[in-house]
């Protein structure tokens, strides 16, 4: 595996990782939170993207993996009072379950009902999100207490109201999504996945056991994006239904094709993109869903493969 | 009070949502079946329905009646025309690629409600019924105007089966559903076809919303809900099968109203998505539909 493309494109994402690091010690108070939430974020899409970019899996349910991680992690960590590692191991093990859930039965399906079924799914949470009210609070949300944002771990006390402590976590998170995305795409089990999105019968016929591999990318896809959502709820202390709504699993979608679906990188740089886009428009209206709305229909008429899909195409072909 | 009269409100509310449930979901069958294609802007044409109404019946507020009647022409025919223009526009240009429409329609979405809301506001605005009179049963008294949704959606439905079954726009119709690349070989043009079935499709979504607008109210947000429902009857009923989608509108419409006056709205909805997950996820090709070819 250490051929040179593998050295240059390792290279590359480790110098994204670095320039990320040393960017906190310059960036200003507001967009140096921004950025810890886009990395989080990211995570999020980068999670999405394994599925629909390399799976060639389109899900529209989503947000009740990053929910399942919001919820499991925010919930314990507020009403049972579970310290910080706790409810983040909570959080992204119900992603996991949830994950591995629905994956057993929405695989069945492929294409269009696919779809259908993720998103009805994740609407089911989402009503349940708002029924459940007495727990959640439903559209109101739950803060979270400072109390349930310290922890200790190996002897070192970590305060996540600081922004510095975010920040790096929320890197922290970014490149162990990083790592596992790229580990994955590189080896067999990317390349079979690829496999499958570009025609699964015959991969089908070739002896592998596709439901098992589609499976597999579901969990890890679904277990990143509760890991996000576990991280959201800890690092920005907000607990609500409206990250369960439908509008959450289209961002993923949106986050991931303006990036380049099937590409390490572009949901990372898809997120930078559309949440710069997305703040500056909302200095000028409030309606700035018609933004998004106009970004979806111009990107898949005239950009289809996204910002680092049309790099790649055109110029840097090593790119994973 | 005893369940007879909770019983029989909660089944003229079913068959009130049934009727309107109905038609658009009608529409949402009609696009899938003959394009193949997932509409996920469906239900903001309804909503652009309700609004469009709300704006033509003001024109004319001197007269509710005249005002609906003139609602119920004016609202399909615009929500028609700015459909043909999507799909000529943007749809056309995928080549109904099934993934790429799904996106494009949620864009659509997006752009629709919140040109919406630029325009219309974030308010609630009702359009008054074009009559009234309350129909008396034994223990309360009910609203005529809604008893004639009832019947229009009757009757509108008649049509729609009229033409689809009997005429030679339904066969067009048809033909090109079962095998476009015939169809066109045998001189129906396909592209042409698309375009008309997309905006019919839109314009039973708009008049859908012009009979419930009186009941309801317009809002930008209100095309969520519909959109969810008419997924469900379609997928249950069976993709493009006419006799399906009106059958699952009706158990969808009742069982909403029966569930929702007895639990809680919020679990009546949670159960019955969870329902059509299941039948989509154990017999894709839904109650009554024809498996896929």
């Amino acid at each position: 595996m250490t051929s040179p493309s593998f050295i240059k494109a390792a290279g590359l994402h480790l110098l994204v990782i670095m320039s990320l690091f040393v960017l906190q010690f310059v960036l200003p108070a507001y967009h140096h939170l921004a950025i810890a939430r886009i990395m989080v974020l990211a995570v999020f899409a980068m999670g999405y993207n394994l599925l629909f970019g390399y799976a060639g899996l389109l899900s529209l349910g989503h947000a009740l993996f990053f929910a399942a991680g919001l919820y499991g992690a925010g919930l314990t960590a507020y009403h049972l009072g579970w310290s910080v590692p706790a409810a983040f191991v909570a959080g992204t093990g119900s992603g996991f379950l949830a994950s591995l859930l629905i994956g057993l039965i929405a695989l069945r399906t492929s294409g269009v009902a696919f779809m259908i079924v993720t998103m009805m799914f994740a609407q089911v949470a989402y009503l349940a999100s708002l029924y459940f009210t007495t727990y959640t609070r439903g559209d109101e949300g739950l803060v979270m207490p400072d109390a349930a944002r310290r922890f200790e771990l190996f002897g070192v006390s970590f305060d996540l109201t600081d922004p510095t402590v975010r920040y790096n976590i929320a890197l922290a998170l970014l490149t162990l999504t990083t790592v596992v995305i790229f580990a994955i795409v590189r080896g067999t089990t990317g390349r079979t996945l690829i496999a499958i999105r570009e025609n699964e019968p015959r991969t089908l016929m070739l002896g592998y056991d596709t439901f098992r591999i589609k499976l597999k990318a579901l969990v890890i896809s679904g277990t990143l994006s509760a890991m996000a959502g576990s991280a959201y709820a800890l690092l920005f202390a907000y607990v609500g239904s409206s990250f369960a709504s439908i509008q959450y699993s289209i961002d993923a979608l949106l986050f991931t094709l303006l990036g380049g679906a099937g590409t390490v990188l572009g949901p990372l740089l898809g997120t930078i993109a559309m949440f710069y886009m997305i703040d500056i428009a909302s200095e000028y209206t409030a309606a700035y869903l018609l933004v998004t709305g106009l970004a979806l229909i111009a990107l898949v008429l005239f950009f289809p493969k996204g910002i680092v899909g049309t790099i790649r195409e055109r110029w840097v072909s090593w790119l994973p | 009070m005893d369940l007879g009269p909770f019983l029989l409100l909660a089944t003229l509310e079913g068959l009130l949502q049934a009727a309107v449930l109905t038609l658009t979901a009608l529409g949402l069958s009609l696009v899938f079946g003959v394009m193949r294609i997932v509409n996920v802007a469906h239900g903001e044409f309804y909503m652009l329905g309700a609004v469009i109404a709300w704006w033509t019946a003001s024109l004319l507020s001197s007269n509710p009646a005249a005002g609906f009647f003139l609602a119920l022409v004016i609202s399909p025919l615009l929500v028609g025309a700015i459909a043909y223009a999507c799909e000529r526009l943007i749809l056309k240009r995928l080549e109904y690629d099934p993934e790429a429409t799904i996106v494009a329609t949620i864009g659509m979405l997006y752009v629709i409600q919140q040109t919406v809301l630029i325009a219309y506001g974030p308010d609630a605005r009702p359009v008054e019924a074009p009559f009234f009179f309350r129909v008396q049963f034994p223990w309360f008294g009910y609203s005529g105007y809604n008893l004639f949704v009832i019947a229009a959606a009757i009757a509108l439905l008649g049509i729609c089966w009229y033409i689809l079954t009997k005429t030679r726009l339904g066969l067009i119709m048809r033909a090109t559903q079962f095998d476009r690349e015939t169809a066109q070989a045998f001189g129906i043009p396909v592209g042409k076809v698309y375009g008309y079935v997309f905006a019919a499709g839109a314009m039973l979504a708009a008049i859908a919303a012009v009979l419930i607008v009186p009941i309801r109210q317009a809002h930008y947000l209100m095309g969520l809900d519909p959109l969810l429902l008419s997924f469900i009857v379609v997928i249950i009923g069976g993709l493009g099968s006419l006799r399906g989608t009106v059958i699952a509108a009706l158990i969808i419409g009742l069982s909403d109203g029966v569930i929702s006056v007895f639990f809680s709205p919020t679990l009546a909805k949670m159960i019955s998505t969870l329902l059509v997950a299941l039948v989509l996820v154990f017999k894709p090709e839904g109650l009554f539909g024809a498996r896929a070819r």
